[in-house]
């Protein structure tokens, strides 16, 4: 046999242009890394202590399909108390394996073959090509540094053609750390009401919002639920990315659909897991507000940083990422990430690695302690002094 | 503890102007801030945290027990004045339970600190009994490891 023959869909996917470089990272050493995109932050101790308590009385069998009904019901009174939507628990949620198992199970139950489907860049990896595995045509929308990443309607209008089958967004924003305040997202949603467009909307970092007002989320805007299918988890907001324990909340039609894949996909999600994350709901609220915190701190620490070594920086204001814009040194943005690490050993992430469009910018995590970040940016500092004497 | 303390609890080194960043407020009010946890009597002082076991002639530490008799009226105050007073002596805690008072003691050798709880502590009229336990190695010491690895990162490196 010659080749393989697999998927043609899975055929035309490249694989992870930034596997390189990790590889280099990983094979030096007193790598100091501000590229990892999860909390540094150990999952809070009571919620750990849900899990083991699940595990020592023997709960280990799977779980009801949609996830247990109390795991839905807190979801839906925590929807409800943060950000005034309404899921009935019964019907309209469904508990994944990370919010990643939602976000594959929707594009493969509502794209055909050939659906268009925008996608925000800079944003998350995995986006692009779960939407070219269930047949969609990704169909890119750049967001903008001048515009502090947020979508506008008039980007948004202008790529919509009779294709056009969903629209995914990500607000706060990985890599960018941008979010969408109430009045824009309704400037997006007035756009979509005469549409038949559905709505994706990834708010897995919708507990990670710096400013004074909470998140919106775009399903809570009026004739726009019924569009929305939503994503969010337990990975970001309450430290548990090793749980894998997402969801996902829509109208009843799209859920049951939904259901059918995942029955055949997972079963159900992890079940220990299902029993930590609803002691997470119960009682989580003060540890959300602790990391938070304690995020916010590092940021406005990293911003300014940045900035006072002349990479400009918009002020993200969600997420836990920050990303600079790194034209002023001339160099690629994989250039600068491959001299960084080669000179001074700092891991980030080029910005390309998360859309064509990321050209030109970084990202940095700042989920790790102010001693690692302000060892990190003495390095940068140092870095970007010596460029300017090359 | 609000935000300052707890920076300054992490890294009593931060300047005002990095504290002022970190805490979105203007140098000045940290500055006031700082000022008055002084007065208060919050801040008691910014120190060192030390690794004595690196040092050559490393000290020897010992927590010593201390049960007492307190006084008519005075209580526990005048014997903790008594053994705050003495410059071998580290902490002091009053404590509930089988003893009253743990006192933790700092001397250049065992034999050092022995003599010191025979001959000073011991000896203050009102102490009824004393139990030395000498400290064989610190791993952990004001919140702050000791041991020179870093914390093990234990994430991947899994860049999502």
């Amino acid at each position: 046999m010659k080749k393989i023959p697999v998927n043609r869909n899975l055929d035309s996917l490249k694989p992870s242009g930034i596997r390189k470089f990790f590889d280099i990272a990983n094979e030096m050493k007193d790598v100091i890394s501000l590229s990892i995109g999860e909390p540094d932050f150990q999952t809070p101790w009571h919620i750990r202590q849900a899990g083991i308590q699940a595990a020592e009385e023997g709960k280990t069998w799977y779980s009801p399909s949609m996830g247990f009904l109390a795991l839905r019901e807190e979801i839906s009174s925590y929807l409800q108390r943060r950000f005034d939507l309404h899921y009935s628990p019964k019907s309209e949620v469904l508990v994944t394996v990370g919010a990643s198992e939602a976000i594959d199970t929707i594009f493969r139950a509502l794209i055909n073959e050939g659906d268009e489907v925008l996608v925000i860049q800079p944003s998350f990896v995995c986006y692009d090509p779960l939407i070219r595995m269930s047949g969609g045509i990704p169909v890119i929308l750049e967001t903008k540094a001048e515009n502090k990443f947020k979508l506008t309607a008039n980007e948004l209008k202008n790529k919509i053609t009779p294709k056009t089958r969903m629209l995914v967004i990500s607000f706060p924003t990985n890599p960018t750390g941008a979010i969408m305040e109430k009045e824009e997202l309704e400037a997006l949603a007035e756009v979509l009401r005469d549409t038949e467009i559905l709505v994706l909307s990834d708010e897995i970092y919708c507990e990670l919002n710096y400013t004074e007002k909470s998140h919106v989320s775009i399903a809570s805007l009026p004739e726009m639920r019924e569009r929305t299918i939503l994503v969010n988890g337990f990975s970001k907001s309450y430290a548990m990315t090793g749980w894998r324990i997402g969801y996902t909340c829509a109208p009843v039609e799209i859920i049951e659909q939904l259901t059918k894949i995942h029955q055949y996909m997972v079963m159900c999600a992890p079940t220990i897991s299902q029993y930590a994350a609803i002691e997470a709901m119960k009682h989580g609220d003060e540890d959300v507000k602790r990391m938070r915190n304690e995020y916010n701190m590092r940021r406005r620490y990293l911003v300014d940083r940045l900035n006072a070594m002349g990479l400009n920086c918009f002020e993200p204001e969600g997420a836990f990422y920050a990303f600079p814009c790194i034209r002023s040194t001339g160099l690629t943005s994989e250039e600068f990430c491959e001299k960084l690490i080669y000179s001074k050993q700092v891991a980030v992430v080029p910005g390309t690695a998360f859309g064509d469009c990321g050209e030109g910018f970084i990202r940095i995590s700042y989920s790790y302690s102010l001693k690692h970040i302000t060892e990190a940016m003495n390095r940068m500092e140092s870095f970007l002094n010596e460029l300017k004497h090359e | 503890m609000d935000n300052l303390l707890g920076l300054l609890k992490q890294n009593a080194r931060l300047s005002i102007k990095e504290l002022a960043v970190l805490l979105n407020q203007s140098e000045e009010v940290v500055a006031k801030a700082l000022e008055a946890y002084e007065k208060q009597g919050i801040i008691k002082g910014y120190q060192a945290v030390l690794n004595y076991e690196k040092l050559d002639n490393a000290p020897v530490f010992a927590l010593i027990e201390l049960k007492v008799q307190p006084k008519k009226e005075l209580g526990f105050q005048e014997i903790a004045d008594r053994v705050m007073a003495l410059e071998e002596v580290e902490d002091v805690y009053l404590m509930a339970g089988n003893y009253d008072l743990a006192v933790f003691v700092k001397g250049k050798t065992m034999q050092e600190v022995a003599m010191f709880v025979a001959k000073r502590l011991s000896t203050l009229d009102s102490v009824l009994s004393t139990a030395t336990h000498f400290v064989l190695t610190k791993y952990k010491q004001d919140g702050v490891i000791l041991k020179d690895e870093e914390k093990k990162e234990l994430r991947g490196q899994m860049v999502v």
